[in-house]
């Protein structure tokens, strides 16, 4: 007496991912289509010649080193969601936050450098850009800023535990995506002047 | 012998499965029918939306029309609508002449064969077609359509402005747009203009994200790729072109913007206005030139890819057959989109550019004849030997057909760098973009309109004033776009308000005066299409549950379905959506929701194979066959 078994398995449901965070990523590919056409711009731009080059203020470096830290910050935020140690992670997100906002206030200042060089918005490209990219980008800090609040906020409500970690991975994504943005933009700025 | 059945609910999430218990709540009128986040409802404010714009959009054109082909005609009695444009003497502003143009423009590619048909299709077959319940996201779907609301006041505000529109041209290249001093419609009309345009391309970005994520993320149990009808394939295509491009026309926006307002010199140099030089220095033209046409040309294929995905799908049903080479469709699609990135500077070839770079940008482009080739091929053996229904969409789909075709060839005119020098800027070039993005897009809307319209509102529209809408149509527009040619290959510049001072181009008067009747007839016939929309929407007859005998998931909705489309479980689909007149079944259709184990009669040996893979209800179990001896 055999017995022949045969399994067959439909395959059914289609490959899937969580729509929103996949609708994120998507948002981070036109971001970076964005900064992909500022910077291709300025490659263009700078071949035509009549191009000022000038030292990038020092404080860039300054701001590059808060905002990796703010990434390991965010990092140290997720572990303690995944967890559920949720008093380090209201810590760990609300220094996040205040390591955002220092680097936001480190790129004004930063400005404020590149003024004394008498490097203003406005006059030749080579400045205009630095402003154009760095405060775009700053713009999309402050997006970022605004989704920390609200993790914090959803961290103090406990709607972001061990078991809810959508929100908070999406952040995370998102902060971790911004840091690299800049990264690129620094080095970019550093390489083509 | 003995079976055994093991049923295994599978744990793979269902995402639809919590929608469904609140498919069918009651809202107010203003949550139904202003601020719904129901797809369908979303995509008819699209459409509707798109159809003010195109009426306006058309109408621009055919007073431009009257300047162009009766340069002599008195046009007081515009005076009432247009007020202070028309001079004293009774002419058109020469200045207001170049924002109708302008506006024209803008208006047609944007608001209405950018918005107003990928906004309406996607929004409105994405989820019926691949079976779901709604968007990924409803909300943000709902934010995409009031983005898209907001900048249509914005734009439709700016026609008001004293100092007039835009009026730089639908490219707004600076300078001439960078300078209020350029032009009366570089002022407060260019600077709405861009406004208008930031906040459509948030909606544009708000929409495409949704339609990328939700083809992938949420179609239905055996919806695979390759089961996908080619609307969805054009869509996705759609999509990811506009994503990927829109956000490059807002960096070159954001930077005309900081030249405009704030001083900066992206693109401003070396200008001297009434002999006194202006501060601007060290800025490039050219740079907006690229970055603007980095957007421009895929945007040419955000608006014909859903054409040719609806017309696609219209033929196969309308010739009872499968559609002919389903994955080379694909692949052709596949291939254009990508082309779409590498050919932006084929519209740069008279800006001085290396003639090296325009040989390799010349090669790339011609290379687009040949998805676009294979397409057409495809269309017409699908057509072939077919038992054709010439039903109202299956007319404006062929019609489509022949448009891309015309079109298409003088491209590859226009796309060679040497004969772009003679062409460039000329009606030659208008003429091609009328046919082949312009009239075609506009065809495959009409067709989708015809085709979905007992979906969309569950009433038929009227075959005969359908028929009657096309020929107008199709003639009008030969009869607008065909002598374009000539009048282009003869030197005609676009753009110019008069040529009666050129002594050269006296011996077209009558073929200008023949385009721009034939332009108001056009026009006028679309007024037979507009009557048919609202008459049939509220006392057409009313819809079968599947008019035309078609196999995709929509049509096993309900007439009029509610939001979450489908009562009870969504269906599952077994096979491709082209099975018309297969032999030996027994309709001439087998939608895509019925099983091969019920079909024994047509199925080939190999879907054979495939019932044992299907289970009656659907859900994921696993079948143990057992044999003991």
């Amino acid at each position: 007496m055999a017995t022949e078994i045969r399994i067959v398995e439909e395959a059914k449901r289609p490959l899937s991912m969580q729509p929103k965070k996949f609708a994120l990523w998507l948002f981070i590919v036109t971001v970076i289509m964005i900064f992909a056409a500022l910077t291709s711009a300025y490659i263009v731009r700078q071949a035509d010649g009549n191009w000022v080059i000038f030292e990038l203020p020092n404080l860039f470096l300054v701001t590059t080193a808060i905002i990796l830290a703010s990434s390991g910050t965010m990092h140290w935020a997720y572990l303690s969601v995944k967890k559920d140690n949720l008093e380090s992670a209201k810590i760990a997100t609300a220094l996040t936050t205040l390591l955002g906002i220092s680097f936001l206030v480190g790129q004004y200042m930063a400005w404020g450098e590149l003024i004394k060089n008498s490097i203003h918005l406005v006059g030749n490209p080579s400045g205009s850009f630095v402003y154009v990219i760095s405060g775009l980008h700053g713009l999309h800090i402050v997006g970022g800023l605004v989704f920390l609040v609200i993790v914090f906020v959803s961290v103090y409500q406990l709607k972001i535990h061990s078991k809810n970690l959508l929100r908070i991975e999406m952040c995370a994504t998102y902060w971790h995506f911004l840091d690299g943005l800049w990264l690129y933009l620094f080095v970019f700025l550093l390489l083509n002047r | 012998m003995a079976t055994t059945d093991i049923h295994i609910h599978s744990d793979v999430h269902h995402h639809d499965d919590h929608d469904h218990e609140h498919e069918h709540h009651e809202g107010n009128f203003w949550t139904n029918y202003v601020f719904s986040q129901d797809h369908k409802v979303i995509a008819k404010q699209f459409l509707i939306t798109g159809i003010f714009w195109a009426l306006l959009g058309g109408t621009l054109s055919v007073i431009f029309r009257l300047q162009l082909g009766f340069p002599d005609m008195n046009l007081d009695w515009l005076k009432p609508v247009l007020g202070e444009w028309i001079t004293p003497e009774g002419k058109l502003d020469p200045e207001f002449y170049l924002a109708l143009v302008t506006m024209h423009g803008t208006i047609m590619v944007f608001f209405v064969l950018t918005a107003g048909l990928s906004g309406t299709f996607a929004n409105f077959l994405i989820p019926l077609q691949i079976g779901a319940r709604d968007m990924a996201s409803g909300f943000l779907n709902m934010l995409s359509y009031w983005f898209f609301f907001l900048s249509s006041v914005i734009m439709f505000t700016s026609l008001f402005l004293s100092t007039g529109p835009a009026s730089g041209g639908w490219t707004i290249y600076p300078p001439l747009s960078a300078l209020p001093q350029a032009i009366k419609g570089s002022g407060l009309g260019m600077t709405l203009w861009l406004v208008a345009m930031a906040l459509f391309i948030v909606s544009s970005l708000l929409g495409g994200i949704n339609y990328i994520t939700t083809i992938i993320n949420l179609r239905t149990k055996g919806m695979s790729f390759t089961k996908m009808p080619l609307t969805i394939w054009a869509l996705f295509f759609t999509a990811i072109i506009g994503v990927l491009s829109f956000p490059v026309l807002f960096a070159a926006a954001l930077l005309l913007i900081f030249d405009r307002s704030f001083g900066t010199s992206f693109y401003l140099s070396d200008i001297y206005i009434g002999g006194e030089a202006l501060a601007h220095d060290g800025g490039s033209p050219i740079l907006f030139q690229h970055l603007f046409w980095f957007l421009g040309h895929p945007e040419v294929y955000i608006v014909l890819l859903p054409a040719l995905g609806l017309s696609s799908e219209i033929i196969a049903t309308n010739s009872r057959k499968p559609i002919f080479g389903y994955k080379a469709m694909i692949g052709s699609m596949l291939f254009i989109a990508i082309l779409s990135f590498i050919v932006w500077a084929h519209h740069m070839f008279v800006t001085g550019m290396n003639p090296f770079l325009g040989s390799i940008f010349m090669l790339l482009t011609l290379i687009i004849a040949v998805p676009s080739a294979v397409k057409i091929f495809n269309y017409v053996t699908t057509l072939w030997k077919g038992n054709i229904r010439f039903t109202s969409g299956m007319l404006f789909s062929i019609g489509m057909v022949s448009f891309f075709l015309t079109g298409g060839i003088t491209g590859i005119f226009l796309g060679n760098s040497a004969i772009d020098i003679q062409l460039h800027d000329t009606y030659f070039v208008v003429a091609h973009f009328h046919l082949v993005m312009g009239s075609a897009s506009f065809f495959g809307m009409l067709a989708g309109i015809y085709h979905w319209f007992p979906k969309m509102f569950g009433r038929m529209m009227n075959e005969t004033l359908g028929s009657i809408h096309f020929w107008l149509t199709f003639v009008g527009v030969y009869m607008v776009f065909f002598p374009m040619h000539y009048i282009g290959i003869a030197g005609f510049p676009r753009r110019y308000y008069s040529w009666t001072n050129f002594d050269t181009f006296s011996g077209f008067t009558d073929l200008n005066m023949l385009v721009s009747t034939a332009a108001i007839l056009t026009l006028a016939a679309q007024f037979i299409f507009l009557f048919n929309f609202f008459y049939s929407m509220f006392r057409g007859r009313l819809a079968p549950a599947n008019p035309w005998q078609s196999n995709t998931l929509e049509w096993t909705t309900p007439r009029n379905p509610g939001h979450g489309n489908w009562v009870g479980e969504i269906p599952s689909v077994y096979r491709w959506p082209y099975d018309y007149s297969k032999p030996g079944s027994k309709e001439d259709y087998i939608p895509q929701h019925i099983p091969f184990s019920e079909t024994p009669e047509s199925n080939l040996p190999s879907e054979n194979d495939l019932i044992k893979l299907e289970t009656s209800n659907g859900e994921g179990k696993i079948i143990v066959e057992g044999g003991k001896h």
